[in-house]
């Protein structure tokens, strides 16, 4: 098995907001965090584009790298996941991340800065699969139940997709040759580590 | 009657201490194939055997393929 991706084709993306509502209900996600959100460029201007952004796993994640008490781990299927019993919400992550995807929920009287709080993949965290004490701390851990990410799953357009890479890739590539155009996937680059990938063609002719 | 007054200083001490911080580390966390045991696993998709890696992805790819590519369900 390849590693588990996203990715959100801008040429089908509404911005309807469905994956973000999804993903707060699945894993009833506190006030004030957005595991996922939907970024709109140009909005309002012919031609305008919008991606879903969340956590993008990635193969060399920064936030891995900075964080100064080693609380992310990678599962076995390419999941970046974090232990919440070691974080101690400094948000190094935050300003290491190209994707804003750590979050950090406001608790207490001062509003002082909680846990981070990010994206699973709908794969739980470090506690026992579909117990309690899981779905308290991380939400729903639907990988676990031979599913897929909710905010993938329900999409209606069909823009968000995610699963195992090399069933993911497949299904784009299958797409962009149908239609022509749209091959390029913003954030790809930057969060699989390839340099060409996401890139518009040289030629510029289609999309 | 030192010693005693030595050993209930020592005693005494040892409450002013700071806890032992060594670190626990990052938990290890069951594979996914593993599956939801106990009472939660309703919830799991059919078609797979939990703890079987092979189908647990086959049920993946299958799923990823039946649901987010319409291309197969228009067909």
């Amino acid at each position: 098995m390849a590693r588990m991706k996203f990715v959100c084709d801008a040429e089908r993306c509404i911005e309807c907001n469905s994956c973000v509502t999804a993903c707060k209900n699945e894993n009833e996600v506190p006030w004030g965090v957005n595991r996922r959100r939907v970024v709109t460029l140009n909005d309002g201007v012919p031609g305008e584009k919008s991606i879903s952004v969340a956590c993008m796993h990635c193969s060399d994640a920064p936030c891995m790298a900075v964080c100064p008490v080693n609380c992310f781990y990678r599962t076995e299927e390419g999941v970046v996941l974090h232990d919440k019993d070691v974080c101690i919400g400094c948000g190094y992550c935050s300003y290491a991340c190209p994707f804003g995807a750590p979050q950090f929920p406001s608790k207490g009287t001062f509003g002082v800065r909680g846990k981070m709080d990010k994206c699973t993949f709908c794969a739980g965290g470090p506690e026992a699969h579909g117990s309690q004490a899981e779905f308290e701390k991380y939400g729903r851990n639907r990988l676990a139940e031979g599913k897929l990410p909710a905010c993938a799953e329900q999409c209606s357009t069909k823009a968000l997709i995610g699963g195992d890479g090399d069933v993911v890739a497949d299904i784009f590539r299958n797409r962009v040759v149908q239609r022509g155009k749209g091959a390029e996937v913003w954030g790809w680059g930057t969060a699989y580590g390839s340099k060409q990938a996401g890139q518009p063609p040289a030629n510029g002719v289609k999309s | 009657m030192r010693l005693t007054l030595i050993a209930a200083a020592t005693l005494a001490l040892v409450a002013c201490g700071d806890k032992q911080q060594t670190s626990a580390g990052v938990k290890s966390d069951a594979p996914g194939f593993e599956s939801v045991t106990g009472p939660g696993n309703v919830y799991n998709a059919p078609g797979w055997k939990a703890g079987d890696k092979t189908a647990w992805e086959q049920q993946l790819k299958t799923r990823t393929q039946a649901g987010q590519n319409e291309y197969n369900r228009v067909k």
